[in-house]
């Protein structure tokens, strides 16, 4: 699967296409399929997310995960601060990145 | 400690506004991304991977209290409580909001600080040596000329838009503790004849094609300096490569043309330039230099240190260095804590450092390029009050040069540029050798994220660069490295490793050391003895 994905103009947090909106979520994420370039140069136009791209995912149980790992660190969040990501909660998140 | 003139003031304040109306601008939509990065970069606003990235400059790493307190404010008001000290001396800050940037550059502006210069093809903030002004060996304290080209440089309009960025070090003392040969110019301060000059040295750097400087001036007087380094700059803006960025240091242009067709040219400049009236006058030396007078040290201050507490005399051998006043001493806060995050502070931590400067050490700090804090001038009596505070704050690790006094850059877990992770190397490298790093002695070890070398693993004892192998993180080892007065660059020992493995490497490489060192021999001075033969056969069979 095909994810757009890009960084929050103001508050520079990571962000996923959900098919309508952005979210922060990966879990949100849907798959752009063949319309991600439309999508990704309307969005730039839109202004409110910096350098919108497009990445290769694997649809899984617990979502879409991310082909590279350097998306899956920018998903979950600094593996090194677990109480800095998105699931400060689940002991087992950092697994995920690896 | 220098005091900004009203002019510095101005600049500053200017500068925040200016940025405020851009930052406004972008986030109404009037400006695209790509009109507005090259404007924040040049406040030291960086996109990277979870969020924006400040970089805020500590000229020459210097600081006082009120600053470092400002430091802490900043990491607990914006930011999620903690800073990270970095290599070229400055902090950095992992999440900020765009729209807080501009309040952040103005607070700063409050106490004498700024963001400027710490990104884009401009001079970068001067770096220096982090004992300048206490250490007993220095001819001169190298901060006022640090400060002058600190003047200089800033909005230099000529070298705004140079080819590449550059960066400068200075240094008044044989031991180089600022890693000065691996600068774009290393500026070396030293007396001839009863007479305040230095030694030039130019083309240096790390990255992706790490090289030494060369000696392209044996002596240069104090009064010629500026008007010196104004025709070094100037030749590199001429010549340098502006068509391929990984041409575009002043490195490449030495190593293309030759040194002595560079010198000749510089030196041509120089006539042309010398009387220009380009270095300052000698009253706003003196009134820079005056600032730096350092503070007025007891001179009756006890020379001897109760050493009854085992664990306090461990940290008085390994993070306490000599002072130039009797009875005085300089004090090294390691920011690695086995198993914790080099370079990394809490804002607790940083609001503690700032009391201790305070109270005990002439208000002065420090942030040095292996990423700790100096406090410079403190007595000797103090010594075990300071040590019990940094102790009960997590700051007082007895591993200065130890092989877990790692430097790191922040890797894949927050830069964008990153093929590997740094930090969790670094957490396991500690973890692993924490037991008996005190018998392996000094190992200066430094780990990468990416060929861009921010964490000087070309210049580790033993050095590890993080590649991208198929997606997956890959370390490569380097061995014989040196950023200091000895300085070398490391060497590829092979094949790369996945994180386990390299760890592993690296027991077998210092198994190996303990073997064959003879006496007191450092792992360098073995590697260099022995070469890279036995290790190799240690780690590869
Ligand atoms: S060396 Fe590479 S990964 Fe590390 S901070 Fe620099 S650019 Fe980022």
């Amino acid at each position: 699967m095909k994810l757009l994905t890009g960084n929050d103009l103001s508050t520079g947090d990571v962000v996923w296409w959900t098919g309508r909106d952005w979210s922060r979520h990966i879990e949100d994420a849907v798959d752009v399929g063949g319309q991600g370039e439309a999508i990704l140069r309307a969005e730039e136009g839109a202004r409110r997310v910096n350098v919108p791209y497009l990445i290769d995912a694997e649809a899984t149980e617990q979502g879409p995960r991310p082909a590279h790992i350097k998306d899956r660190i920018r998903a979950l969040g600094p593996t090194v601060r677990p109480d800095l990501t998105l699931k400060p909660a689940d002991a087992d998140a950092g697994a995920w990145v690896i | 400690m220098y005091v900004y003139d009203e002019y510095d003031q101005s600049i500053v304040d200017a500068r925040v506004e200016e940025f405020r109306d851009q930052v406004n601008r972008r986030l109404s939509g009037a400006m695209t991304e790509d009109q507005f990065k090259p404007l924040r970069l040049m406040n030291g606003l960086y996109l990277q991977l979870h969020a924006y990235m400040l970089r805020v400059a500590v000229p020459y790493g210097t600081l006082d209290s009120r600053q470092m307190r400002m430091l802490g404010h900043i990491a607990r008001k914006y930011d999620r409580g903690y800073g990270h000290f970095t290599t070229r001396q400055n902090i950095q800050y992992n999440w900020i909001k765009l729209a807080d940037a501009p309040d952040i550059l103005a607070e700063l502006a409050t106490v004498q600080m700024h963001a400027i210069q710490t990104s884009g093809n401009c001079i970068r903030n001067i770096s220096s040596d982090q004992f300048a002004g206490a250490a007993a060996d220095e001819v001169a304290d190298p901060r006022p000329w640090a400060e002058l080209l600190r003047q200089w440089s800033t909005f230099h309009s000529e070298f705004t838009y140079l080819p590449r960025k550059f960066k400068i070090a200075v240094i008044a003392a044989d031991e180089d503790r600022a890693a000065m040969r691996l600068h774009d110019i290393g500026i070396q301060l030293l007396t001839r004849d009863g007479v305040l000059g230095a030694k030039i040295f130019v083309g240096g750097g790390m990255g992706r094609t790490p090289m030494i400087a060369h000696e392209v001036k044996d002596f240069i007087t104090a009064d010629h300096l500026m008007s010196y380094l104004e025709a070094c700059l100037r030749v590199y803006n001429r010549y340098g490569r502006r068509d391929n960025i990984y041409k575009a240091r002043i490195k490449i242009l030495l190593h293309e043309i030759g040194v002595d067709a560079y010198r000749e040219q510089v030196e041509a400049e120089f006539a042309a330039i010398r009387d220009l009236g380009i270095d300052p006058p000698v009253a706003e030396l003196e009134r820079i230099t005056a600032m730096f007078a350092g503070p007025d040290f007891a001179t009756d201050a006890p020379d001897t240190v109760d050493r009854s507490d085992p664990d306090f005399a461990v940290w008085l051998d390994q993070n306490v260095a000599a002072h130039k006043q009797p009875g005085h001493a300089i004090v090294t806060i390691s920011l690695k804590p086995i198993g914790g995050i080099p370079g990394d502070a809490s804002a607790d931590q940083i609001d503690l450092m700032a009391d201790l400067a305070e109270r005990y050490g002439h208000d002065e700090l420090r942030v040095t390029h292996a990423q700790n804090i100096v406090l410079p001038h403190v007595r000797k009596a103090d010594l075990y009050a300071i040590w019990t505070a940094l102790r009960e704050a997590g700051l007082a690790e007895a591993n200065l040069d130890l092989i877990s006094d790692i430097i790191a850059c922040p890797g894949l877990d927050y830069c964008s540029l990153a093929n590997a992770r740094s930090i969790p190397l670094a957490q396991k490298i500690g973890e692993r050798f924490a037991g008996r790093q005190r018998e392996l002695g000094e190992l200066k070890l430094k780990i990468s994220g990416c060929i861009n070398a921010c964490g000087h693993h070309h210049a580790g004892h033993i050095g590890i660069l993080g590649v991208d192998k198929k997606g997956t993180e890959n370390y490569q080892l380097l061995l014989g490295g040196s950023g200091a007065e000895d300085v070398s660059l490391g060497k590829i020992t092979g094949p790369g490793f996945d994180e386990d493995g390299v760890v592993d490497a690296i027991e077998r490489v210092t198994d190996r050391y303990v073997e064959l060192r003879e006496a007191d021999e450092r792992f360098l001075d073995t590697y260099r003895r022995v070469g890279m033969q036995p290790f190799k056969e240690a780690i590869y069979g």
